[in-house]
């Protein structure tokens, strides 16, 4: 284990490979306790790879994922769960037609040990087991403004919402470091200033967040430090006033052609 | 326990006391076992979303090895070395019938959640008809089609003593009850608990399930033991009520059975198989007043499912509680309500 010192999630010479595509070569970032970290770039750029690689998703042709000190690589996503690393994902994720409540409960299961021979036999553990998960499910929905929709279907929240309690269930999984993969796209502008205070208070509570996000005005006030992807490969990486004005970061996005009307 | 549920304990258990007609009683015991079996099947189908349709197979393994051990079995591995059993009293051969199917269940449950759905169905489709086979061919064993007879009633006691005998159908029919509810709320304490809620969380979703810690494998593993336990349990009980096995008990038609409960019933609630195996199981009895030949008795059965099927496609028990829940209350789009006058 090299380098560890440096970050909390050290992703090291990262090579993500579909058949004969390179989604990703030889990527080398941490994340540093308590900061929020975005990774931006174009379409295609690897950001998505980089998340499925971090939490199992995904096996990387080359390349080490160490937090805390720990390999993550050739671990099972419930295993890099289990160790405080959890994600949620770019297209609407939630347990179908279970409730909103239901749907945390589920999310709280790293947070009890309820032993199937107990559970059959009906012994007072689990029932007081199952009380305290009940409890803390409230404080989650209460911290994330959902307690009015407790009872509603998952499925029938506003899209807003949905994205809301997608979060919830990930932080109901008692994360350190929280990957969001893109969680306010589609949403309204109220609801993306919303988002952006929720994620002020999960910053708040000491969770480290690493945000995969298109939108740049959430991206640009969330923030602590961007890393910005092209083709793969880390192209800049900085505070969000250097990355604004970094010149392979416009070309990337705009291309030649806004350098030439530069010059 | 509510009220409700001591007024139900009571009435099914006075049913021997009420219905003198030995047959009726007859139907009304085997009803119950394939409750069991459909409670079983529900767990897997309902729960975890695992379509298996070979689940007479674990249904078959528990009556015959609870048969096999209250008979005692020898088997020749060479010409001078055999191995066996002595006959065990009949609860420890139940015992044994439902630890046997759980522990098949444990092996395809390692194997088949390697390979997820249509794959699954045809591993568990597989298994039960090697399973038949054996039955089939390994005479020495299972004294093949000739079926093994003679299989001792279940008594319960020190005997000489005290003896509680369950060879007679009324006494038969509270056994089966009693393993019926014990069964239930086994599943019900599942099914509001940890591994319940991850069971469901497979079923809904099994990618967010696995980011939020859930061990896939581990939770339908569980699920596939207790469930082959449960169908083995209900073998068991039909064994020891039927006196007589044969590799017929492995038959498809038994599989298509249960799932016929737990779909019309209503997967993935806890009262669906029991309503649907109700339904299922009783119908053919009662169709028979109406038929003039027997065979319509089917046709009439077939069409009654098909009806089912269309008007309620998730089944009996979910259409009721939702229409129980919206009683009463304005339909979807109610008339503008009048102003009140100041």
């Amino acid at each position: 284990m090299t380098a560890t010192a440096s970050g909390m999630l050290r992703v090291e010479d990262l090579s993500i490979r579909f058949g004969g595509l390179m989604a990703i070569e030889n990527m080398t970032f941490d994340v540093r306790e308590g900061e929020v970290l975005s990774l931006i770039g174009p379409n295609g750029a690897g950001k998505t790879s980089a998340f499925n690689a971090i939490t199992g998703y995904l096996r990387p042709a080359r390349g080490e994922i160490f937090y805390r000190g720990r390999r993550l690589t050739g671990l099972r996503p419930n295993a890099i769960a289990a160790r405080g690393v959890v994600r949620t994902f770019q297209k609407t994720s939630l347990f179908g037609d279970q409730s909103v409540l239901d749907n945390i409960l589920i999310g709280l299961h790293l947070r009890s040990r309820q032993h199937p021979i107990a559970i059959i036999l009906g012994l007072p553990s689990v029932t007081a087991d199952e009380r305290e998960r009940k409890a803390a499910a409230w404080d989650i929905l209460r911290f994330m403004a959902l307690e009015a929709r407790a009872q509603e279907s998952g499925s029938a929240l506003p899209y807003g919402e949905q994205r809301l309690l997608e979060v919830a269930i990930a932080l109901a999984a008692r994360p350190s470091l929280l990957l969001l993969d893109e969680p306010v796209s589609g949403m309204n502008p109220a609801e993306k200033v919303r988002f952006m205070a929720t994620l002020a208070r999960i910053r708040s509570e000491g969770i480290t967040v690493l945000l995969v996000e298109h939108d740049m005005r959430t991206v640009m006030g969330v923030s602590d430090r961007i890393i910005c992807l092209n083709q793969g490969r880390i192209i800049a990486d900085g505070s969000p006033k250097e990355i604004q004005s970094h010149p392979e970061v416009i070309r990337a996005y705009l291309g030649e052609r806004a350098r030439r009307a530069d010059g | 326990m509510s009220r409700w549920t001591w007024l139900l304990v009571f009435v099914l258990a006075s049913i021997p006391l009420w219905v003198t007609s030995l047959y009726f009683l007859h139907i009304l015991i085997t009803t119950t076992i394939f409750i069991i079996a459909a409670m079983s099947l529900n767990l897997l189908l309902g729960f975890t979303g695992q379509l298996s349709l070979g689940h007479a197979a674990f249904f078959g393994i528990g009556a015959y090895a609870s048969a096999l051990s209250s008979l005692g079995f020898e088997i020749h591995l060479t010409d001078d070395l055999a191995i066996g059993i002595g006959p065990k009293p009949v609860w420890l051969a139940m015992l044994i019938g439902l630890i046997a199917a759980g522990l098949c269940g444990f092996a395809v449950g390692k194997i088949a959640f390697r390979v997820r759905g249509a794959y699954f169905v045809i591993v568990s489709i597989s298994f039960a008809e090697v399973v038949r086979l054996v039955a089939v061919n390994w005479v020495e064993l299972t004294q093949g089609p000739m079926a093994l007879n003679n299989i001792p009633p279940l008594t319960l006691g020190v005997s000489g003593v005290f003896e509680l005998s369950f060879a007679r159908k009324p006494a038969y029919f509270h056994l089966v009850l009693a393993a019926a509810a014990v069964c239930y709320i086994v599943i019900r304490r599942l099914v509001n608990s940890q591994a319940g809620r991850a069971m469901i969380a497979l079923r809904e979703n099994e990618p967010l399930a696995a980011s939020v810690g859930i061990d896939v494998t581990r939770y339908l593993v569980l699920a596939s033991v207790i469930s082959a336990a449960m169908a083995g349990l209900a073998g068991a009980l039909y064994a020891h009520y039927v006196r007589i096995v044969d590799p017929d008990i492995f038959l498809f038609i038994y599989t298509v059975t249960m799932v016929i409960m737990v779909i019309t019933g209503g997967k993935g609630t806890l009262a669906g198989p029991v309503v649907g195996g109700v339904v299922f199981g009783m119908l053919p009895e009662f169709l028979r007043a109406f038929a003039i030949a027997p065979e319509l008795q089917w046709v009439l059965l077939g069409a009654l499912m098909i009806v089912v099927v269309f008007l309620v496609p998730q089944g009996i028990v979910p259409a009721a509680s939702s229409w129980w829940a919206h009683r009463g209350r304005p339909p979807a789009h109610p008339e503008p309500p009048v102003e009140a006058l100041p």
